[in-house]
């Protein structure tokens, strides 16, 4: 439930704050994102590139990268995910404590990009983990890595605390591990976990 | 000449690691660090056994991003396959271009315009330059100063990435270089803000060896670390600073003189340890070079046409045949090996990548030393993993 805006900016003239409990615990959920310090390929760069002085992603409360997926809230799939990585990554998505997003950065991570004809590329890495926001590009550009960051905090920003939508720590219901795949014989087992994607329909 | 004999328990003892004894009793620690692991430059994995602190045994693990670059120039005609090149060292993409290139150029004997052989040095110095300020600041946050020297290499980079940006329209996958010639012409205006970017380079590499050259951490971490011995680096194939540092004379820019090369004055540093500091030495040396080759360059940069107007870029069918072509890139040898069976498509595309080959030592220059400089002397290589993997 929001406040009125109204009463906000009277109330706000007589030197009294209101607020709700979502806002509040949104707007500190959002302000702290830490990223985990872990690259893939290409779009590596340019997310370190992010980092650096001239995109500064310490303006959004986000320039903390952690090494460990237990203190990382987001993980941010930066370049191709090969079919040798791709149960390494479910891994570390699964050790990373909720609530957890996922921004899929760049075409190989969307859908295998350049490389998805290769016999050793996953076409994205949605066939496995829930990702939050996807952001196309060869590498993106740092801008375009921000404006996703900007997305998620939006994302974040509206996420209500109780009901359809909360955020799944607040989600007893929801998977905490997702099944981590195996090498087959020909392929990745299972090909994509069914409960995060399913076949899109092609429209013609 | 008499023919060169090589005694094999000679050979042996060369292509042999040395063998380090674990003291005491107990068993030795086996731990895989990576694929995931901050200091392995992308996914790489190491799997290491260890008595106490000291590395008995390394086994490097590949393929984790393996992304068929091979397969793929199979299937793609000739000038496809020039996106592909600027993904495999992902720092480097002009270099890439400009070796890929020249194997077309010689499959095909195409010539290549005064023009655009001078944009083709200009770019594939800039390129050294950031790369190699890259590879330092990466080597540092290696070391424990988190960030600031690689936000010091970073700012320069984004000055030469824009230069990249304005002429091939792409800070990263710039997809430039054409079989005889460059894609677009370089305006009056950007050889100008290129000359100007160039005249500040030496206040950087001044500032950077001020920070780091005499640092009391740099050096006793660096000096008498990782050494690798120069009839080794030549045995295993090593090429570029890895193989300066440990004092052979092997540059590429000088022995093929590729390209338009021979017309310019420069040094090769060489170094004399073979250890770490001299690999950081050889890099910041090098930096400098390649600002006095950008000088040269950019004085007398002749007018004309940018490609040569009797290159066939579509349908573009080569003779059946093989070539080679190589240059030095900023990592050392890069090779691209086409054979052509006379349609569309190369019959064989391979690469030769440096970072993989000069990774190949990484178990020699380990053994004996800490885990923790293990981290350091990996960095010291200088590689990327999309050119290792391919």
């Amino acid at each position: 439930m929001a406040v009125d805006e109204q009463l906000k900016i009277e109330m706000g003239k007589q030197g009294v704050f209101v607020t709700t409990l979502q806002e509040l615990y949104n707007w500190g959920r959002r302000s702290s994102i830490w990223p985990m310090q872990f690259g893939l390929a290409c779009c590596a760069i340019e997310m370190i590139a992010t980092t650096m002085a001239r995109y500064d992603l310490a303006r959004f409360g986000a320039e903390v990268f952690r090494p460990s997926p237990r203190q990382a809230d987001m993980m941010i799939i930066s370049g191709t995910v090969t079919k040798k990585m791709a149960p390494q990554v479910v891994r570390l998505y699964n050790q990373m404590a909720e609530p957890r997003y996922v921004i899929a950065m760049g075409a190989c991570a969307i859908s295998g990009g350049p490389f998805k004809q290769g016999y050793n590329v996953l076409k994205g890495i949605d066939r496995y983990i829930p990702v939050d926001v996807h952001i196309p590009g060869c590498p993106p550009r740092p801008e375009a890595l921000l404006e996703a960051f900007m997305a998620l905090q939006k994302k974040i920003d509206a996420q209500p605390l109780t009901g359809e939508g909360r955020p799944r720590h607040l989600d007893a219901e929801a998977p905490g591990e997702f099944p981590v795949p195996e090498q087959g014989a020909h392929d990745l087992e299972p090909a994509a976990n069914k409960s995060v994607w399913t076949v899109p329909v092609v429209i013609r | 000449m008499s023919p060169v004999s090589f005694k094999l328990a000679e050979m042996e003892s060369w292509n042999r690691p040395p063998v380090v004894e674990p003291h005491g009793e107990g068993e030795l620690l086996e731990i895989a660090m990576g694929p995931h692991h901050p200091s392995t430059h992308g996914v790489f994995r190491m799997d290491l056994a260890l008595d106490g602190e000291r590395v008995v045994k390394l086994k490097p693990v590949f393929g984790y991003l393996h992304r068929n670059h091979e397969k793929l120039g199979e299937g793609h005609s000739y000038l496809a396959s020039m996106p592909f090149t600027d993904r495999l060292d992902y720092f480097c993409s002009l270099t890439n271009n400009w070796a890929y290139a020249l194997a077309v150029e010689k499959l095909a004997a195409q010539d290549v315009p005064e023009r655009a052989e001078y944009l083709r040095v200009i770019l594939a110095e800039l390129t050294r330059f950031q790369n190699h300020a890259s590879a330092i600041g990466f080597l540092l946050q290696e070391m424990g100063a988190s960030g600031t020297p690689l936000m010091y290499a970073f700012r320069e980079r984004e000055k030469i990435l824009d230069l990249f940006e304005a002429l091939t329209g792409a800070r990263m996958m710039c997809n430039y270089m054409r079989f005889g010639g460059c894609r677009v012409d370089a305006s009056e205006d950007w050889l100008k803000q290129t000359r100007k970017v160039v005249a500040g380079l030496p206040a950087f590499v001044d500032e950077f060896e001020a920070f780091l050259q005499t640092n009391e951490i740099v050096m006793a971490r660096c000096q008498g670390m990782g050494i690798l011995r120069p009839e080794l680096a030549v045995n295993a194939g090593v090429t570029g600073p890895m193989l300066r540092a440990t004092g052979v004379n092997y540059d590429l820019r000088k022995v093929d003189r590729y390209g338009i090369y021979d017309r310019f004055k420069f040094r090769v540093p060489l170094g004399e340890h073979g250890d770490i500091y001299d690999r950081y030495m050889v890099r910041m040396l090098e930096m400098r070079e390649s600002i006095g080759i950008l000088e040269q360059a950019l004085k007398d940069v002749p007018g004309g046409p940018v490609m040569d107007p009797k290159a066939k870029i579509r349908n573009f069918r080569p003779k059946v045949g093989e070539a080679y072509g190589r240059i030095e890139a900023p990592k050392g040898e890069l090779g691209f090996y086409l054979i052509s069976d006379g349609t569309g498509n190369p019959y064989r595309y391979r690469v030769r990548p440096p970072s993989l080959i000069n990774l190949t030592v990484l178990e020699d220059m380990c053994l004996g030393q800490n885990v923790a400089d293990v981290v350091l002397i990996f960095g010291s290589v200088d590689i990327v993993l999309g050119e290792v993997d391919r």
